[in-house]
């Protein structure tokens, strides 16, 4: 066990182990999006995570405890930072919470409220996706102005399977969470897994009516 | 819009099925599998990509996610009369996204995609090298410099007439043989 210093917090941790979810586990939150738990290779996706060692910016999903680490995650430029990534990823995301099957259990909402930045975003022009709902997979629908990219489905679903049937198809902005058809003779049926859909954060995948977990 | 594909087509993905089989079931080789089939093919209609993934034995998710990243890599037909509009910095200045959607507006496409009948495809590219023609959009091998809107009709409408002169001669040529 080694000992850091958070935000003049002495914790207790093991060395080497993950800083995101060091803060996390010991009460002390940091927004994230794209981290999942005990993952060997953070995705560091969405630049949500940022704390500030040594007065530089550093994603805590990428950082490893080590004895004597001295982390502040409350600084201004780090908040800076963060409120501009979220901004950024309001601009792309479909505001309809009042119609949304994730109000009130959403990541995004609880950030917002922590980061203290209004849903709609100012001087950022909106850029949402046409058509939003992508109905291509076999059993699963995709809402892409609701999906934030933060990539957990993929993880979640190679981790499991071996082999990601989800991908991120396309780039830049035309980025999307994909399911592309499997080949004729060996189709893709519903095994009962859900994994993906309750990993999302924004819960922007369901299953298809009719298709039952 | 989904690709219907040509006899040729098939002819030739047929071909390819029977070449896949010398490359080597690894999956760093999905990225030269997929030059090797826009090469031939020109582009890659979802059957190909199920293809792949199948002897690739990976998920067609995965293919069609890294077909989709690279630009060299097609998802429609060319058409017989590709067309590229420049929207490099100088065309961009002069509007040239105006002239795009003029062209996607009259072929009835996006940018990206090919007319039905597989005569016009439209693509938008950085700078041709004659920024001093700006807005400049390319139609086969013809550069047509200093774009208006008003041209575009006219470069399709140029095209299908002389499709249907073509036409009426090839009829012609027929009916005197008779």
């Amino acid at each position: 066990m080694v000992q850091i210093l958070v935000d003049n917090n002495i914790i207790e941790a093991e060395n080497g182990a993950n800083l995101l979810q060091t803060c996390l586990e010991n009460g002390i939150y940091i927004p994230n999006l794209c981290y999942l738990n005990d993952s060997q290779e953070p995705f560091a996706a969405c630049r949500l995570c940022f704390v500030e060692i040594d007065g530089h910016p550093v994603a805590a999903c990428t950082q490893k405890v080590s004895e004597g680490l001295q982390v502040q995650t409350d600084t201004s430029a780090v908040r800076s930072l963060q409120k501009t990534a979220f901004r950024l990823l309001l601009s792309v995301h479909e505001i309809k919470c009042k119609e949304c099957s994730a109000n009130k259990r959403c990541d995004l909402q609880r950030i917002a409220k922590f980061l203290k930045v209004g849903l709609k975003p100012k001087g950022l022009e909106i850029r949402l996706k046409d058509p939003g709902l992508d109905s291509g997979h076999p059993y699963l629908i995709v809402d892409q102005n609701r999906c934030v990219l933060c990539g957990k489905c993929v993880q979640v679903c190679l981790q499991k399977h071996g082999h990601s049937y989800l991908t991120f198809a396309k780039r830049g902005f035309d980025t999307v969470i994909s399911g592309y058809i499997e080949p004729d003779d060996i189709p893709l049926t519903f095994s009962g897994c859900t994994l993906c859909i309750d990993i999302c954060p924004v819960m922007a995948i369901s299953l298809k009516e009719g298709i039952k977990s | 819009m989904d690709v219907i594909l040509t006899s040729e087509d098939k002819v030739i993905i047929e071909k390819l099925g029977s070449r896949l089989t010398q490359c080597e079931k690894v999956k760093t080789n999905l990225i030269p599998i997929l030059q090797m089939i826009q090469e031939e093919l020109k582009y890659l209609p979802p059957e190909v990509i199920k293809m792949v993934a199948k002897y690739l034995e990976i998920p067609g998710s995965e293919v069609y996610g890294v077909a989709t990243f690279y630009n060299q890599f097609k998802f429609n037909p060319p058409g017989k009369n590709p067309i590229k509009v420049c929207l490099g910095t100088a065309c961009h200045v002069r509007a040239g996204d105006i002239i795009l959607e003029n062209f996607e507006r009259k072929l009835g496409i996006s940018e990206g995609q090919t007319t039905e009948d597989r005569e016009f495809s439209i693509e938008r590219v950085a700078c041709v090298g004659c920024c001093a023609l700006a807005p400049v959009a390319i139609m086969g091998d013809t550069v047509h410099g200093h774009m208006a809107p008003s041209k575009v009709e006219g470069l399709i409408l140029r095209v299908q007439v002389e499709h249907e002169k073509a036409e009426r001669e090839r009829q012609k040529i027929e009916s005197d043989r008779q």
